[in-house]
């Protein structure tokens, strides 16, 4: 036993040696695979950290979401629809709400405005997010002009700046006051945007649901789980493009690593044939070449994993910002949440150490089952 | 200690390219002694060094080592037997560049799981019975042709081998070099170990040192030197 771990020592041994020979080759195989295993997992890590954060907001999203349709479009609900839902049993509260989307042509962005439930706001009140306030460089206590439906302006006093740890989905977000909000689209008082609906035992939704459909056929019903649904394709989708992007990367990158690592120079081979000669069996080359196979991966895998984690989370992805981020127009500046799953580092490691060693392995083994006598004829 | 029974070696065999490097080949190797073999170019004198040292098997024919048939035995046992029976310096030294010497030295060893802590005193042991300790951690590359030609046989020594194989070793030496060189056999060959020297070089098969004078030709032995 202690044999053969000072065996597996002396073959490392000799596998650092060898690779620093070759220390040209190696570290220039060694900053392409960091680069691909950075790359591939600074996406794995940001999607996965997006749709975790969103997963995290969206707990305290409504139960139900309850929505007018006419020709498959959304329209205003008639706020009495409300009536008809809170007569369903198991049905705790319905709420309506009111929230839009208004287009400012001085920042020439998509502000998404909301009337919230918790924060009292005079008629003529509003809080904007972060990123409103960068672009239109208002701030607590000025006066922001807005545009009514009709092109009339209101002049509206900024009351507060949504905090910047909320940004992800705050950034483009107005928050106003009712009365506020029906001056400027002229939604009439008895409409409101969507309801809500809360209910007493969570395991009822999908009945639930479907009775407000019955009794209600001109409204779609959206719960939760359909949200946090849409949001992960929405991330994936996003995610997808950078993948698609990078594939061509990896491609490039699996091409050198097989020219590097797979092609055996024939000096390399000569050296193969020296150790067998001298007495080196083939598993023991094989083992030397494994060892060679596994410092460079691991290696680039650590230092590539490290990296994207640092670019992900400290950096606030800088390099894929303009691919990935963004709601609106507005590129929200945030930190996500450290977030990694095993799963995601096992997936990572398969396609990118996995390939490779196999690839150093297989030429390895045809060079290392050459008899040894070839040495003698050099 | 080693015997040699109707030995046939073909290259490339049932190929148009086939070539027969030896015809049925008998030869009994006595322990304890230097024998060299001698020939042209072509006259198997290298094959028959191949399979005496187990590093390739005949075509046909048997070899006896120490009394047990070797000829059929799987890689693994070969190369065990290889490595801790024999000891090769190769025509062209075949020292791994861009390691040091010492390194060089120890690589056979690499694989017998010895401590590194009684690998590398034994190594450097050797090079210092070579007059080589002062260049223990120098790059081979560095190293002139009578260096490199002494680190070849330390790295050869490292395992203790009983059998010492060497294949034109004096190929790249001038004469006072391969004279030392013969000189160092000598000193083995004083130890109890056996050697088997192939070479075409005057200066080695005329040494007092070299107890039988095998002569080659074509593949065949024309003399197998008996006394």
């Amino acid at each position: 036993m202690i044999r053969s771990i000072e065996k597996q020592r002396n073959i490392l041994d000799f596998t650092l040696s060898s690779l620093w020979r070759r220390r040209g080759k190696n570290l220039a195989l060694l900053v392409v695979y960091t680069l691909v295993v950075f790359s591939l997992g600074s996406v794995m890590f940001f999607t996965q950290a997006l749709k975790n954060e969103a997963a995290i907001i969206l707990r305290g999203t409504p139960e139900i979401i309850v929505q007018k349709l006419v020709a498959g479009r959304h329209e205003l609900i008639p706020v009495a629809y409300a009536q008809k839902i809170t007569a369903i049993r198991g049905v705790e509260a319905v709420k309506d709400r009111l929230w839009g989307y208004y287009f400012d042509p001085i920042g020439r962005a998509n502000y998404t405005l909301m009337v919230p439930e918790s924060i009292d706001l005079k008629d003529n009140e509003i809080v904007v997010g972060a990123g409103i306030s960068r672009v239109r460089q208002v701030f607590r206590g000025n006066a922001m002009l807005l545009r009514t439906y009709d092109g009339r302006p209101i002049s509206f006093l900024i009351k507060g700046i949504l905090s910047p740890e909320s940004e992800l989905l705050s950034s483009d977000l107005l928050l106003i006051s009712a009365a506020g909000f029906r001056q400027l689209f002229g939604v009439p008082r008895h409409d409101a945007t969507d309801l809500t609906v809360q209910v007493f035992n969570k395991k009822e939704i999908p009945t639930i649901a479907g009775k407000i459909v019955n009794t209600l056929p001109d409204t779609r019903v959206i719960t939760r789980d359909e949200i946090l649904r849409t949001y992960d394709a929405v991330f994936d989708w996003r995610g997808g493009i950078m993948i698609a992007i990078l594939a061509g990367a990896v491609l490039a990158f699996l091409i050198f690593a097989w020219d590097k690592a797979a092609g055996l120079s024939a000096e390399e081979k000569r050296e193969i044939g020296i150790l067998k000669a001298i007495g080196w069996e083939t598993t023991d080359v094989l083992q030397m070449k494994f060892w060679e196979g596994m410092v460079v991966s691991l290696s680039s895998f650590f230092i590539g994993v490290i990296l994207a984690y640092f670019h992900i989370f400290y950096a606030s992805a800088t390099l894929f910002e303009p691919v990935l981020k963004g709601w609106s127009t507005l590129y929200p500046a945030f930190s996500l949440t450290p977030f990694i799953s095993g799963y995601q580092i096992a997936i990572l490691f398969f396609f990118t150490v996995l390939p490779y060693t196999v690839a150093t392995i297989i030429p390895a083994w045809r060079a290392a089952t050459i008899d040894p006598d070839v040495v003698m004829r050099y | 200690m080693i015997q040699l029974r109707n030995i046939r070696k073909v290259f490339n065999e049932g190929r148009p390219n086939e070539y027969i490097a030896l015809h049925d080949l008998s030869l009994t190797i006595a322990a304890h002694q230097v024998t060299a073999l001698t020939g042209p170019s072509g006259s198997g004198k290298t094959t028959l060094l191949s399979l005496l040292g187990c590093m390739a098997r005949p075509t046909a024919g048997r070899i006896v080592l120490q009394g047990r048939e070797i000829t059929s035995l799987p890689e693994r046992f070969l190369t065990d037997i290889r490595r801790k029976t024999f000891g090769f310096i190769f025509q062209q030294f075949n020292l791994l560049g861009g390691i040091s010497v010492i390194e060089n030295v120890m690589l056979p060893a690499y694989p017998l799981g010895q401590p590194f802590s009684t690998l590398k005193p034994q190594a450097l042991g050797l090079l210092e019975l070579f007059n080589l300790a002062h260049k223990a951690a120098a790059k081979v590359e560095w190293l002139s042709g009578g260096e490199a030609q002494r680190t070849a046989i330390a790295r050869a020594l490292v395992n203790h081998p009983e059998v010492i194989i060497a294949d034109e070793p004096t190929a790249h030496l001038d004469t006072r070099l391969s004279r030392e060189f013969m000189d160092i056999m000598g000193d083995f060959k004083a130890q109890g170990k056996t050697i088997l020297i192939a070479s075409h070089d005057p200066l080695v098969h005329e040494s007092p040192v070299v107890d039988r004078v095998v002569r080659m030709r074509d593949g065949r032995i024309t003399d197998s030197g008996v006394i």
